[in-house]
C-alpha cells in the first residue's frame, strides 16, 4: 500500500464528540501550522447541541493559500466512536487514521487502504490525571502533541502558543506543555515521523490575519460607530453580537468614568430587536441587529415600516440553511430573495455581499453610512461558513481620514436659517429627503413618523397621487444606491472570454481555485464577484458581454441568478445555475466539474440548457 | 370628530407657563376620534401635564403602536416628534429610541390591544428593562377600528354591544405592571382628569418605567349596559385610594394637612407626589399588598384607581447598563472609532 505524500497540502479532519473540549485543541493545531508560516482554512462542522453529539473540524492545510473547502481526509483523527465507521469510510485511499488504541478494536474495523495510527490517549491519560475532567481535556492536547510530531510540526511553535494562552496562568501552562510532551515522545519513539504528510516551514501566510467573520462585522460595527445593538439568540448569528460587546468592553469605555459608549440589549425576540434598532436609528443612534434566517422571516413587519418610513437600519444576516429551522448549524445562501424583497408590499432593500473576514469588517462599518445616506434598511448577508470559521485574510485596515456619513440630516442651524424641511421632499432629485432628529428644534423640524402613507409634508395622506409620488421617490432613492454600495468587482483572464461566471459570498475562495483549475482545462472564464444588491450597472454590461454565463450559489432556487433576471432585464437562457446547497460549504472542485461539464452541453446542444442542477 | 379647525391666533390674555407658552402650544392637530371618545380626555390631560410641567414640546418624543389610542399622539404636543410604529410594538421602538438619547421625554400611548394582546411582550419586556418612559394604555376593552371586538381587558361576563358575553377571563395591565417591576404603576379613569393630570404629571417626573392604565371609554362601542368599561359602569365602581398632588422640583412645599392623612413622596429628580389617602391604610410603596388589595377588591368588581405603586429611587435601563452621560446620538468619529493604530494592535494579535 503506497500512502499519501504530502508537504503542506492535505486536509486533516477531526472528528470528536461535542462539549469534550476538543475545540481549543483543534484550533491550537491549526494555530501551529499558521505560525510555521503554512496557509490553513479550518472549518467546524457541528451539531445543533452542546454535549454528546459528534462534531467535525475539518482542517485544510494548503500552502498555495486556498481558502475554500477542498473536499476529501487524508488524515482522519477520530476520536468520536459513534462516527468511527462513517469516518474510516470518508479517508481517501492511501490516507491516514489516527486513534485511540487504549481498546483493542476489531480488525475489520479498519481499511487495508489506510494507514493506522493508534496512540493509547485513555491510558496515557489515566495513568498521568485522576480527575475525570482532566483526564478528558488533557487528551485533547496530548493528541495534538503526537500530531505534532507526525507531521513534524514544530514543537516550539506549540509550546510558545499554549504559553500566549494561558499568559499569567503558569501552573496550566505548564500542565499543557506536559501534556503535549506526552503525546510528542509517545509518537517519537512508536513511529517513523513524520509520516508521508508533513508540514514545512513557509511563507504563504505572510502579514495575513486568522479570524471569524462574526467577529470581524462586529469590529466593523464598532469602528462604523455602531453605539446601539439589540439582537436575540439564534445559530449562527450570536457571536456577532456577543463579539460586538467583547470588543466593546476593551475599546468603547470612557477611561475617566469608566461608562460605555453603547447600549446593547438582548431583545425577548427578533421582532423587538429590530424595533429597537429603528427606535435608536429614528433618534440618530447608529444601531443594528444580527440574526439569521428565521429572524429575518419574523422581522419582516418591520423590515417594511423601515423601508417606507424611511428609517435607516442595518441587519447581519449570518445565513443558515433554510427553510424553517432547517439546517441551523450548516451554510447556504439562501436569504437573498427573502431580504431583497423584505415585507408585504412593493418593497427593495439593499444587500451586501462580504466574501471572508475582512470584508465582513468593510462591509460592517460601511453599512451604517449606507444606511445612514440612504435611510433604509441595510442587510450584510453573511454566511455561516464565513461568519462561524476563521479564515486567513489581508489585515484589517481603517484610514483615519475618514468621517461617518450621517446623511442628510437637517441641523438647529439650518432649521434655524430658514431652510426648507418636508421630512419627504426630494430636494436633490436622488430620491433622499432630509430628516431631523428628534428635540432638534423648539419650532421647527418636527414632524410625525409612520407607517401609514403621506404627502412630502409627512401629513397623513391616502391620496392616490400622494402615494404615487413617494412611491416613485423611494424608486428614484433605489437607483441612488446603485451607485453608492459597494461594486462588484471583475477578474479577467489573459484573453478576452465568451463565458462569464457570476458569484458571491463565501464562495469567493472556492471559485477563485476553480478559475485556476478550470485554466489547466483549457477552459478561460470571466468572473464577476457581486458585491451588493442593488445591481451596479457593470452587472448587466458584464452579462450582455458574454455568450454564456453561469450563477454560482449555494441555495436550492437560484436566488441571485432570480434578482439578475428580474432586475437587469436579462434573457434568462444566457444564465446557467451552478447551484451547491447541501450545507456543507462549496469547494472547487464542485464549481469545476459543473462548469466543464455545463460548457460542454452548450457546445453539444447550444443554448438550449438553463441549469445544471 | 369636528371639521372645525382651531383659530390660530392667541387672546393675549391667555394663561402662559414659565416657558412663556399657551395651553394651545401644547395641542396638536384636530382628534379625528368620534365626539365623546375618552381618549380625547386623556390627550387633553396630556397637553395639561406638559403646560404644567414647563416642559418644552420639543423634547418630548411621543410614540405609539396601531389603533384609535395610538392615534391620539397626532393630537398633541405638535412640536414634538412622534412615531406611530407597528401593532404593538411600540415598546420596542420606544426602548431602542430611549437608548439613542436618554435627554428626552418619551411617552408611549397604546390601548388595549396593542398592550394586551399583539404586543403583550412587548408591554412586558420594557416594563422589566426598566426604560425611562411614561407608558399610558387607554384601556376600554374593545377593538374600535374593526368596530368592537372584545380585547383582552374585556371582563369575564360583560357584554358587547352586539349582546355576545366575554367568556375569556381579562388581563389585568396594572396587576402585570407590578408583577413585570414597573416602578410607577397607577390606574385613573379618563372622566376623572383631577385624578388623571397629577398623576401624569408624577409619572412623566418619574425618572423609570412609568405604567398608567386609564380606563376610557369607547362611546361607539362599549358604552352600554353590560359592559365594565362604560362611563357609567366605572363612575359607580370606581374606587379611588388617593388623591394627589404634584410639585415639582425648586418649588416651595407647604404643609396645610392633617398629620397622617397625608404623605410626601421625594422622587429622584427632586419633585415631590403628594398623596391625600382615601384608603387609609393602603401603602403605595409595597408592591406585594398592593397585588393583594387589587385582587381583592377586582373580586369584589371595584375598579381601583390613583397611585398604585412607587420607587421614587428608581433605577433606569441607562443606570443598568452604565451608559455615558452624553446622549448616544450625540457621540462621532472622535468618541466612537478606535482608529488604525488599534486596528494595527489588533491585527497583530490576529496572527
Amino acid at each position: 500500500m503506497k500512502n499519501i505524500q504530502a508537504i503542506n497540502d492535505f486536509v486533516v479532519k477531526f472528528a470528536n464528540v461535542n462539549g469534550s473540549g476538543s475545540a481549543s485543541a483543534n484550533a491550537l493545531f491549526a494555530r501551529a501550522i499558521l505560525r510555521m508560516g503554512v496557509a490553513v482554512s479550518p472549518r467546524n462542522i457541528f451539531p445543533s447541541n452542546i454535549q454528546g453529539l459528534p462534531t467535525w473540524y475539518e482542517v485544510r492545510v494548503c500552502d498555495r493559500g486556498w481558502q475554500g473547502r477542498r473536499g476529501g481526509v487524508d488524515l482522519m483523527v477520530a476520536m468520536n466512536p459513534q462516527t468511527w465507521d462513517e469516518d474510516v469510510a470518508e479517508i481517501d485511499p492511501g490516507g491516514y487514521l489516527f486513534y485511540d488504541s487504549s481498546r483493542d478494536l476489531l480488525p475489520s474495523k479498519f481499511r487495508d487502504d489506510v494507514r493506522a495510527i493508534g496512540v493509547p490517549l485513555t491510558k496515557i491519560c489515566n495513568e498521568a490525571y485522576t480527575d475525570a475532567r482532566q483526564r478528558q481535556l488533557f487528551k485533547n492536547i496530548i493528541y495534538v502533541g503526537a500530531l505534532g510530531a507526525l507531521l513534524d510540526i514544530d514543537p516550539q511553535v506549540i509550546t510558545s502558543l499554549i504559553g500566549e494562552q494561558f499568559q499569567g496562568k503558569e501552573a496550566l501552562m505548564q500542565s499543557n506543555v506536559k501534556a503535549l510532551a506526552m503525546g510528542r515522545d509517545y509518537a517519537l519513539s512508536h513511529f517513523d515521523c513524520p509520516i508521508g504528510l508533513q508540514i514545512q516551514k513557509s511563507d504563504s501566510v505572510g502579514d495575513k490575519v486568522f479570524l471569524e467573520g462574526n467577529s470581524a462585522a462586529a469590529l466593523g460595527a464598532v469602528y462604523g460607530g455602531a453605539t446601539v445593538a439589540a439582537w436575540y439568540p439564534i445559530t449562527p448569528s450570536s457571536s456577532l453580537a456577543e463579539a460586538f460587546e467583547v470588543h466593546c468592553k476593551k475599546y468603547r469605555h470612557e477611561t475617566t468614568s469608566g461608562k460605555a459608549k453603547y447600549a446593547i440589549l438582548q431583545a425577548e425576540d427578533e421582532l423587538a430587536s429590530i424595533g429597537m434598532v429603528i427606535g435608536a436609528a429614528w433618534n440618530g443612534a447608529r444601531a443594528f441587529t444580527a440574526t439569521s434566517g428565521p429572524g429575518i422571516s419574523l422581522m419582516q413587519e418591520f423590515i417594511g415600516f423601515a423601508y417606507f418610513a424611511e428609517i435607516p437600519a442595518v441587519i447581519f444576516d449570518v445565513q443558515r440553511g433554510g427553510p424553517s429551522t432547517g439546517m441551523p448549524t450548516r451554510t447556504q445562501q439562501s436569504d437573498v430573495t427573502l431580504c431583497a424583497y423584505a415585507s408585504h408590499g412593493d418593497t427593495k432593500h439593499v444587500l451586501l455581499f462580504p466574501e471572508d473576514p475582512r470584508e465582513a469588517f468593510e462591509m460592517g462599518a460601511i453599512s451604517f453610512d449606507l444606511a445612514d445616506r440612504l435611510q433604509t434598511p441595510v442587510f450584510v448577508m453573511l454566511e455561516l461558513d464565513i461568519g462561524m470559521n476563521e479564515r486567513l485574510c489581508d489585515p484589517l485596515e481603517w484610514d483615519d481620514s475618514r468621517r461617518f456619513d450621517r446623511g442628510k440630516v437637517m441641523t438647529h442651524e439650518m432649521l434655524e436659517r430658514g431652510a426648507e424641511f418636508g421630512r419627504y421632499l426630494d430636494v436633490d432629485v436622488d430620491g433622499i429627503p432630509y430628516r431631523t432628529y428628534p428635540g432638534t428644534h423648539p419650532k421647527r423640524g418636527s414632524y410625525f413618523t409612520r407607517g401609514t402613507t403621506k404627502d412630502r409634508y409627512a401629513k397623513y395622506s391616502e391620496a392616490g397621487p400622494d402615494y404615487v409620488d413617494n412611491m416613485q421617490r423611494l424608486l428614484r432613492k433605489f437607483e441612488t444606491a446603485k451607485g453608492i454600495v459597494p461594486e462588484p468587482i471583475l477578474y479577467t483572464g489573459t484573453h478576452e472570454s465568451q463565458i462569464g461566471v457570476i458569484y458571491y459570498g463565501s464562495t469567493s475562495p472556492a471559485m477563485a481555485e476553480a478559475i485556476e483549475a478550470l485554466e489547466l482545462r483549457g477552459l478561460e472564464v470571466d468572473a464577476l464577484r457581486i458585491r451588493a444588491f442593488p445591481f451596479a450597472d457593470s452587472v448587466g454590461e458584464f452579462i450582455a458581454e458574454h455568450d454564456l454565463l453561469f450563477v454560482v450559489e449555494q441555495n436550492r432556487d437560484a436566488q441571485l441568478r432570480m434578482l439578475l433576471v428580474n432586475e437587469c432585464g436579462v434573457d434568462p437562457t444566457k444564465l446557467m445555475a451552478v447551484l451547491h446547497y447541501d450545507g456543507t460549504p462549496i469547494t472547487a472542485k464542485f464549481i469545476t466539474r459543473e462548469i466543464s461539464e455545463g460548457i460542454a452541453a452548450v457546445i453539444e446542444a447550444p443554448m438550449r440548457s438553463t441549469g445544471t442542477q | 370628530m369636528t371639521y372645525i379647525t382651531k383659530p390660530k391666533l392667541a387672546h393675549p390674555g391667555l394663561a402662559r407657563n414659565e416657558l412663556g407658552y399657551t395651553r394651545r402650544y401644547y395641542e396638536g392637530a384636530v382628534s379625528t376620534l368620534c365626539a365623546g371618545c375618552g381618549h380625547d380626555s386623556i390627550s387633553a390631560g396630556i397637553i395639561q401635564a406638559f403646560f404644567e410641567l414647563n416642559i418644552e414640546p420639543h423634547r418630548v418624543a411621543k410614540l405609539s403602536g396601531i389603533g384609535c389610542s395610538s392615534k391620539t399622539p397626532t393630537y398633541f404636543l405638535g412640536s414634538s416628534h412622534g412615531l406611530n410604529s407597528v401593532h404593538g410594538r411600540m415598546p420596542s421602538v420606544l426602548t431602542g429610541a430611549n437608548l439613542a438619547n436618554r435627554d428626552l421625554i418619551y411617552i408611549g400611548v397604546s390601548g388595549d390591544g396593542d398592550s394586551a394582546s399583539i404586543g403583550l411582550g412587548q408591554f412586558a419586556h420594557c416594563l422589566r428593562r426598566g426604560v425611562n418612559m411614561l407608558y399610558v394604555v387607554e384601556n376600554n376593552g374593545v377593538y374600535g377600528l374593526t368596530k368592537g371586538q372584545f380585547s383582552a381587558t374585556a371582563d369575564k361576563g360583560s357584554k358587547s354591544k352586539r349582546g355576545v358575553v366575554n367568556r375569556d377571563s381579562n388581563i389585568d395591565m396594572v396587576g402585570l405592571a407590578l408583577q413585570l417591576g414597573a416602578t410607577f404603576v397607577a390606574r385613573s379613569f379618563s372622566g376623572d382628569k383631577a385624578q388623571l393630570v397629577p398623576l401624569l404629571k408624577a409619572a412623566i417626573e418619574h425618572q423609570g418605567a412609568a405604567f398608567i392604565d386609564v380606563i376610557s371609554p369607547c362611546v361607539a362601542f362599549n358604552n352600554h349596559a353590560g359592559s365594565t368599561k362604560s362611563y357609567d359602569y366605572v363612575r359607580e365602581h370606581n374606587e379611588a385610594l388617593n388623591r394627589l398632588d404634584f410639585i415639582p422640583r425648586r418649588q416651595p412645599i407647604t404643609a396645610d394637612y392633617e398629620a397622617g392623612t397625608v404623605e410626601d413622596i421625594v422622587q429622584h429628580d427632586g419633585s415631590v407626589v403628594r398623596l391625600r389617602k382615601i384608603a387609609k391604610d393602603y401603602d403605595p410603596h409595597d408592591r406585594i399588598q398592593a397585588t393583594n388589595f387589587l385582587q381583592a377588591r377586582a373580586a369584589q368588581g371595584e375598579i381601583v384607581t390613583g397611585l398604585i405603586y412607587i420607587d421614587p429611587d428608581a433605577e433606569d435601563l441607562h443606570s443598568n447598563l452604565n451608559t455615558v452621560d452624553l446622549p448616544l446620538n450625540a457621540l462621532g468619529e472622535d468618541e466612537l472609532c478606535p482608529g488604525s493604530s488599534v486596528l494595527e494592535k489588533i491585527n497583530a494579535d490576529l496572527r
